[in-house]
């Protein structure tokens, strides 16, 4: 999803602890910052939170990429909201990762030197405008399969981001479908276009659900933990069942010759995408991973005067304050 | 010295004459900026009329073990309640 084969780690505590520990998350109650929890627990959330948030953050680039050159002042306006947005959600889920004790500081500096992860997805580029449709329909839509669940999640902070990016959400996906759907309702190379879109964006998205549940080896801890709801073909199949009739109703073509409607199953049938290609995008290799790390040290690095300029003033202010007291 | 923005809390009262709530945190170098990226983040579809920001460390919090010391006394007072008194219904709403 927005965090991927998130790994997850063993605790060696108090078995006494582990298991009243566990017995609350199995009451359903929250977890708080200021709770006992196991050590493993801690690490995979600031693991599973951070990622999540990376991705919120390195998402608008593919998207800011078109704001310029948005087709109308309309859209202009909407996908800059979006936008927005997004930088919002990766706000909530830095903070919620910091109430388990690291600083934003720390977790920033994991993603700028690549120790720490965002979304496979965010490595594709986004070529033409029907992209900027495609991302909205179809990653946000994959993104909500994940994130509804995740607002049940056994840490209440992270619960809490999850319900005010849920409420928010909804917005990104449905601008997403109607941009796409003016594409695909408009002349023939518009409707091109959006074909073109569909087609690269369907494997990319169906990537992230995470590899299938057989090769998923980090999954049985955190459901346990409640820090993971579904298991990724789950999901998968959520989507794809979802998504067909919406791309059937825009004309389009789901780029998969082997998708079908099984009756039997009560599912559609579909291919796996190329899972090669998907873990050869992890370790760096996708068509802009350097491209968005780029970005994103030079955001950092050229933003550093702001900060520390921002903050002597602040102190200057502070320290006038006290004297003239 | 540490260079990192402090944490706020925001509170925000919504539309309806509530009290203020707390809707999140961010980090800002002071409360003027604070307030500021508040109004950015955390009223972008009309959720407030009002603000507060307090610094992250000002905020003095019970602990999760003293739930039962703090809590459990109020439990067997039920007579607090108005439901704990029978009213007669020849007396009409109370």
């Amino acid at each position: 999803m927005y965090a991927q084969m998130v790994k997850s780690e063993a605790s060696q505590e108090d078995p006494e602890k582990l298991a009243a520990f566990q017995a609350r998350i199995d009451a359903g109650e929250k977890i708080e910052p200021k709770d006992w929890m196991p050590v493993g627990y801690r690490k995979t959330l600031i693991r599973q939170i951070g990622q999540h948030a990376h991705s919120e953050i390195v998402g608008t680039l593919p998207e800011g990429n078109w704001v310029t050159r948005a087709p109308t002042l309309e859209r202009k306006a909407i996908l800059l909201a979006k936008v927005q947005d997004e930088a919002g959600h990766g706000l909530y889920l830095y903070c919620a990762a910091e109430t388990l004790g690291v600083t934003r500081d720390e977790v920033t500096e994991m993603l700028l030197d690549g120790r720490m992860k965002y979304s496979s997805i965010f490595n594709y580029p986004s070529l033409n405008w029907a992209d900027i449709g495609a991302i909205g329909w179809l990653v946000d839509g994959a993104a909500i399969m994940n994130q509804v669940p995740l607002q049940r999640t056994s840490y209440g902070p992270y619960s809490r981001a999850m319900i005010r990016i849920c409420k928010e959400e909804s917005f990104h996906q449905r601008q997403g479908y109607d941009a796409i759907r003016a594409c695909a309702e408009g002349t023939p190379a518009q409707k091109k276009m959006a074909q073109d879109a569909l087609n690269r964006f369907w494997y990319p998205s169906l990537m992230m659900f995470g590899p299938p549940d057989g090769d998923s080896v980090h999954s049985e801890q955190s459901m346990a933990w409640k820090i993971k709801i579904n298991t990724n073909d789950e999901l998968r199949q959520k989507f794809v069942d979802q998504t067909v009739p919406q791309a059937e109703f825009l004309g389009l073509t789901v780029p998969d010759e082997n998708l079908k409607w099984n009756e039997e199953r009560g599912h559609y049938d579909f291919s796996q995408p190329d899972w090669s290609e998907f873990f050869d995008v992890i370790k760096g290799n996708g068509p802009c991973n350097v491209d968005r790390l780029a970005d994103r040290n030079k955001a950092w690095d050229d933003g550093a005067w702001v900060r520390e300029g921002m903050l002597a003033h602040a102190r200057k202010k502070a320290a006038a304050r006290v004297a003239a007291e | 010295m540490n260079n990192e923005w402090p944490l706020w809390e925001v509170f925000i009262r919504g539309q309806h004459g509530m009290s203020h709530r707390h809707v999140g945190s961010l980090h800002a170098p002071d409360a003027e900026m604070a307030i500021k990226n508040a109004r950015d983040v955390y009223t972008r579809r009309n959720e407030g009329v009002s603000i507060w920001v307090v610094e992250a460390v000002n905020i003095a919090a019970s602990s999760p073990s003293d739930k039962g010391p703090l809590y459990e006394p109020s439990e067997s007072k039920v007579y607090r309640h108005p439901t704990f008194f029978d009213i007669p219904d020849e007396v009409g709403a109370m």
